[in-house]
């Protein structure tokens, strides 16, 4: 009953904005056009009957040699949930490549401040208008977006570039003096 | 028992001895570490410093948080790249004469986490001196690193801290 209240209340009000919407093992998804997602969480906020109250997480997909075809290769994943009546929700934005923008949800849940950060310095993708958008795990001078796909595992050479510490003294203490 | 029953029974006499063997002597049995510690292996590493393990025993009762006034230098857990620079400028701080233990795998080579963001053994950019395996260590096994220390201390000679070598005192770090 509820599944199908979430999906009727987003389809009468923005049957345009929607994508794609389905139930997969209890779990409610519904695909967005990222170009008005801001106005779309407002009113999931907002709305009396949803108020989802809470963003239980946001982070991003990197769909790249992806089993199955996608429409973009980047997806930015939002966990919602109304504390008031249980319900859970998970909303998808599909954004490609050449244009990685989206809009902040800062304004309407605090919390995103650190997951946008975090999704911003692993994918690189950017979120307009957030309060404060650089660096939250990296290190500052950190190049590259080490979660997308394409990223070496092993880096390309952040863990091999240090300074090298010799002893001071030579106190090689093993070796028997002669004299 | 102990220096005592050397003393005559007026309590005069004296006795010979090298200051190799008094310096090394005091600084093995008065070991000074500074804990850096990351990950698990740390846990290991303050139950041996508990009750049950006991360090104390050994002459290190006391834990310096201050590189400054600590000779021996216990890595516990994985280096992250964002870490190494703090590491490094910690070593710097420690006064001479310095010893070192990476605890566990992960400070010895990095462990599991072969990553772009950890890194494969501090011994790449810092001496070490003891390894322990592990993951983490045993208490026992770092008891027998800190044991080894004391061996390499007790080993050691003043006369190689006279004079620096390569004269490379004041630029203490070279790059690759």
């Amino acid at each position: 009953m509820a599944d199908q209240l979430i999906f009727d209340k987003i389809k009468e009000k923005f049957s345009d904005e929607i994508l794609d919407s389905y139930e997969f093992r209890g779990d409610k998804v519904v695909c967005l056009k990222k170009d008005n997602v801001l106005e779309i969480m407002e009113f999931l906020n907002t709305d009396s009957d949803l108020h989802f109250d809470f963003l239980a997480d946001l982070t991003a997909i990197d769909y790249l040699e992806y089993s199955e075809p996608q429409p973009e290769r980047f997806a930015v994943v939002y966990q919602l949930y109304s504390h008031e009546f249980k319900y859970e929700l998970t909303i998808k934005v599909y954004i490609p490549e050449e244009d990685l923008h989206l809009d902040s949800v800062y304004s309407i849940w605090k919390t995103a401040d650190w997951l946008e950060r975090e999704t911003y310095e692993m994918f690189g993708i950017h979120f307009r208008h957030h309060p404060n958008l650089k660096k939250l795990l990296l290190p500052e001078d950190f190049k590259g977006f080490p979660e997308r796909k394409d990223f070496p595992v092993k880096g390309i050479g952040y863990r091999e570039n240090f300074p090298i510490y010799s002893r001071p003294f030579d106190n090689n203490y093993l070796r028997k003096e002669e004299d | 028992m102990g220096l005592e029953s050397n003393l005559n029974t007026d309590g005069g006499g004296f006795m010979v001895t090298t200051v190799d063997s008094v310096v090394n002597w005091a600084r093995k049995s008065s070991l000074w570490p500074m804990p850096f510690g990351t990950a698990c292996c740390a846990i290991e590493m303050m139950a041996t410093y508990a009750s049950r393990y006991d360090l104390a025993r050994f002459g290190a009762e006391r834990m310096s948080f201050s590189p400054r006034q600590a000779d021996l230098l216990l890595i516990g857990g994985r280096v992250p790249i964002k870490m190494m620079p703090v590491l490094q400028k910690i070593y710097e701080q420690m006064s001479e004469p310095k010893w070192v233990i990476s605890i566990g795998a992960c400070a010895s080579s990095g462990g599991l986490f072969d990553t772009y963001s950890m890194i494969q053994g501090v011994d790449q950019f810092i001496p070490v001196d003891v390894y322990v395996p592990g993951c983490p260590p045993r208490p026992e096994n770092f008891i027998d690193a800190f044991m080894k220390i004391q061996k390499l201390v007790e080993n050691d000679s003043v006369k190689n801290y006279k004079k620096p070598k390569n004269n490379s005192f004041n630029k203490l770090w070279q790059t690759n």
